[in-house]
């Protein structure tokens, strides 16, 4: 409220002053110079405002929603905008859900998920174009090298409570989520958890990168993320002796893998059109392969789990 | 009250104690100055104020941010200025101190004190989904309007409340019209509060991030235009910090902001001691 | 003449339209807040939202009792060290030293008051969430952290408020009581502060309201977990980071249960200023 710190402050100067003689008498250019200024400058504001109003929206992208996909959307924005000069692609986080909201509101004209679309969701249009593994993650001190699915599953629902319960020392484990929207979470509760809740004590972060922070930074904690965006500062778990790599998610030894999608409100006009294009194409595909993504293939509303074969 | 101890015996202790945490308020205030500049100073260059961010922000500068920034608050403060000090002018000059005014007032100094996670909530369901602007500069400026008009018509309206009355009398009684006197005499006279609220609005804009990411977006490109979704400096702090992207940009970032603000509210705090003088 | 009173009464007007449509800009926010959530209020009952413990809002319940909670306790916490800090600051700066050391050091505490609250929540997630977890236990990210991260926060408006009340007093006051022979800390214990009562009351007030509205930092040190904390190591999530961190994908039932919360926080700064309101009136009468 530095409301209240302006009014006490401009108190305190008044209570303090003497009364106010102005010393000589102000020159009348003044007031009309502001005058004029203030209407120019509405003035201004109006115009730019209507001019920008048409132009702009045209040449421009919003692509929005969750933040597993957003690091190569944001690549392939990049290079899309190499390739199409003028044009511009503003890539959003905010989850899964969010994505969806917006492409479903017009917010965004294509939203992006992480998750399979729910089948109030599936009025838009959906292109999958990745494949991505989740992994669960722990601190690299942590020498818990493997879980069953059940022990994820209880752990994750507050029934194992203290590592000790997994082969580690008496400590309890602080269990990380996502906020409900994300799709990782989606993809997580239903591939790990089924009916089980998360626990309510779950402490709860909005992005794949805070979650991995706090469980780089807590020897305790336990987390779940974007295989794609795992790095040196945390350690995957294998699930029921599966390591999360890539060679296992193609194999599908790895059970946890949910699709990239991108969404639109009914068919893709103009530049949204062309940015799916692009992403879809072989240029587009092999930015992400070289990252730990499998490619998605072009396929109709049913998606299919990727060939046994993989990229 | 009965004391504890001899009276003067009391008041050495009390002095001791109150001096410890005089101490440590200043130290723990200053720490995080001290911190941010520490970890922050050396990151900044000419170039990392001018250069684009590379890789969502793990190496390069925060030109598009610093754009972003001046952008929303450049036209927040735009909008909300001529209404602001218009309706303070208008509630104190033009009319009586009645009921309307007090519900008027009050609610003011209520929407001053509204947590800007609702200012961000309003905005983002209004102008980003309802009126379909997007995530851009102009949602983003719009929310800031409505969050800093109640801070602007209150100071507004204090600092002309506070000119005496003398002032005005003098200047109807030398033939003025009302509306010569409102703008000659007693607006020049509330300069340094109307100022100071505006500058101070100007410092909030800027470190504002709860209402900015749900309305201006966090498009990591230069805005081109008043529709471009564009992130503020606070925002990128915000995402670099917790996502732990970069932790030397996001000092930087941070250094940036700081000092940004410290210097404004420097320069109030100038403009104000010079006013004063110069009518005192 | 008749020229002149045109050219006022259009002044007037136009005065009046500008203030008009800045109120009635300002009374939509209000209206549209209330008008999203006010319904959802009464259609599930009050019990169930203010007293219900369960928030799985993709389920339908919408329990805010633990964010209520969390807000009361965070809130109660950032008191519990602001108010001690800036009020004996404001008394030490305003009885115990010179005018020199105040002036200085003042205008510092309230430069410092500017410090946008994404780096205040940094700061707890650099050096207080590590030291919590080391030395205290749990996840770190906790009631405490967000307690004294906020505390430190709100310090420079109590400061500077109090120290504005306690200069407001006339010297007569102080002046009076140290010549019946009273020690300083006598006067301001038994004279002085019992006299600017009400300006202290109206800081400590707007810090409570600043610490019930604060969002980025608490998100970024609470742990935002939708249990009720058993204990001030326990994760928690206030009523504003509930609204931030849902915000972006509620629809229907569920954004509108985000606005239902939006008015729980109306009304509590709208009380809270009320009461800053009245005792601040006694001040400077």
């Amino acid at each position: 409220m530095i409301l209240k710190i302006d009014t006490s402050m401009l108190v305190g100067y008044i209570f303090s002053l003497k009364p106010m003689e102005k010393k000589s008498v102000r020159n009348s250019s003044l007031p009309q110079a502001v005058v004029g200024g203030l209407v120019i400058l509405i003035c201004l504001i109006f115009t730019s405002l209507l001019s920008c109003a048409r132009g702009s929206r045209e040449g421009s992208l919003t692509v929005a929603g969750s933040t597993s996909v957003q690091p190569f959307a944001d690549q392939w924005a990049e290079v899309f905008m190499h390739h199409n000069p003028g044009k511009v692609v503003n890539v959003q986080g905010g989850g899964s859900s969010a994505g969806i909201q917006a492409a479903l509101t017009g917010a965004a004209e294509i939203g992006m998920s992480s998750r399979e679309l729910k089948p109030e969701e599936k009025v838009l249009t959906e292109f999958v174009v990745a494949w991505d593994g989740v992994a669960i993650i722990v601190h690299p001190t942590n020498p818990v090298g493997n879980l069953t699915l059940e022990a994820t599953r209880e752990i994750f629902a507050g029934v194992i409570t203290s590592w000790s319960q997994v082969g580690w020392v008496d400590r309890p484990i602080y269990v990380v989520t996502r906020e409900e929207g994300s799709g990782t979470r989606g993809a997580f509760q239903e591939m790990v958890m089924g009916r089980t809740r998360i626990a309510k004590k779950a402490i709860v972060e909005d992005s794949n990168g805070t979650v991995r922070e706090v469980v780089a930074n807590d020897p305790y904690a336990i987390g779940y993320i974007s295989l794609g965006l795992i790095n040196e500062r945390v350690r995957a778990v294998r699930l029921d002796g599966v390591e999360p790599r890539i060679e296992n998610v193609i194999s599908r030894k790895y059970k946890l893998i949910r699709p990239f999608l991108l969404l639109t409100a009914g068919a893709p006009q103009g530049l949204a059109a062309d940015f799916i294009q692009f992403v879809l194409s072989e240029e587009g595909q092999a930015l992400i392969t070289k990252q730990g993504l499998i490619p998605g293939r072009l396929v109709n509303q049913e998606k299919k789990m990727p060939p046994e074969e993989g990229a | 009250m009965r004391s504890w101890l001899a009276p003067r015996k009391e008041e050495k202790v009390v002095r001791t104690i109150f001096l410890f945490i005089t101490i440590l308020s200043v130290c723990l205030l200053a720490f995080i100055v001290a911190f941010i500049l520490k970890h922050g100073l050396p990151v900044l260059s000419w170039d990392f104020l001018t250069r684009n961010p590379v890789e969502m922000g793990k190496e390069g500068g925060i030109f598009p941010t610093i754009i972003g920034t001046v952008a929303l608050t450049l036209l927040a403060i735009i909008i909300a200025t001529p209404i602001g000090v218009g309706t303070a002018i208008f509630l104190t000059e033009y009319t009586t101190e009645g009921r309307l005014t007090r519900i008027i007032r009050f609610g003011s100094e209520c929407l001053a004190g509204i947590p800007s996670i609702i200012f961000g909530l309003f905005g983002f369901i209004l102008f980003v989904t309802k009126m379909k602007m997007g995530w851009s500069i102009l949602s983003g400026g719009l929310t800031l309007t409505f969050m800093v008009l109640p801070t602007i018509i209150r100071t507004s309206e204090e600092a002309i409340r506070f000119v005496p009355k003398a002032y005005r009398e003098v200047s109807l009684s030398l033939g003025g019209t009302k509306w010569q006197t409102v703008f000659r005499v007693v607006l020049p006279a509330a300069l340094p509060g109307i100022a100071t609220g505006i500058i101070l609005s100007i410092g909030r804009c800027i470190g504002e991030t709860a209402a900015v990411i749900f309305t201006a977006g966090s498009a990591l490109r230069l805005p081109t235009s008043l529709f471009s979704s564009s992130r503020t400096m606070s925002v990128h702090f915000y995402i670099l910090a917790r996502e732990g992207i970069s932790m030397s940009q996001a000092y930087g970032t941070a250094a940036v902001l700081i000092i940004s603000i410290l210097l404004i509210n420097v320069v109030t705090y100038s403009l104000m001691n010079r006013f004063l003088r110069k009518y005192s | 003449m008749r020229k002149l009173k045109g050219k006022e009464r259009l002044i007037r007007l136009s005065l009046l339209v500008v203030a008009f449509s800045a109120i009635s800009v300002l009374g939509l926010i209000t209206l549209f807040i209330f008008s999203e959530g006010l319904p959802i209020m009464f259609r599930h009952g009050l019990k169930n939202f203010l007293f219900n413990l369960d928030w799985y809002p993709t389920e339908g319940s919408f329990g805010l009792l633990p964010m209520i909670i969390g807000s009361l306790l965070v809130t109660i916490g950032a008191m519990l060290v602001g108010v001690p800090l800036g009020l004996a600051g404001a008394i030490y700066l305003t009885q115990f030293t010179s005018k020199k050391v105040r002036v200085v050091v003042k205008p510092l505490i309230e430069l410092l008051a500017g410090i946008p609250s994404v780096v205040y929540g940094f700061i707890g997630v650099v050096i207080l969430v590590p030291l919590i977890r080391t030395y205290l236990g749990g996840p770190g990210l906790s009631v405490l952290a967000a307690a004294v991260i906020l505390g430190i926060m709100i310090l420079p408006t109590i400061l500077s408020i109090s120290i504005d009340s306690l200069m407001a007093l006339p010297p007569s006051y102080r002046e009076g009581s140290i010549a019946l022979g009273a020690t300083q800390w006598q006067t301001v214990r038994l004279v002085l502060l019992p006299a600017a009562r009400s300006g202290v009351v109206a800081s400590i007030i707007l810090g409570m309201g600043r610490a019930v509205g604060e969002t980025m930092a608490v998100i970024m040190i609470a742990g935002n977990a939708t249990s009720l904390p058993r204990s001030i190591l326990d994760p928690v999530r206030t009523l504003t980071s509930n609204i931030a961190l849902e915000m972006g994908y509620a629809s229907g039932e569920h954004r509108q249960a985000l606005f239902a919360t939006g008015v729980i926080l109306f009304i509590i700064i709208m009380v809270l200023n009320t009461i800053a309101n009245l005792t601040s009136r006694k001040m400077s009468s």
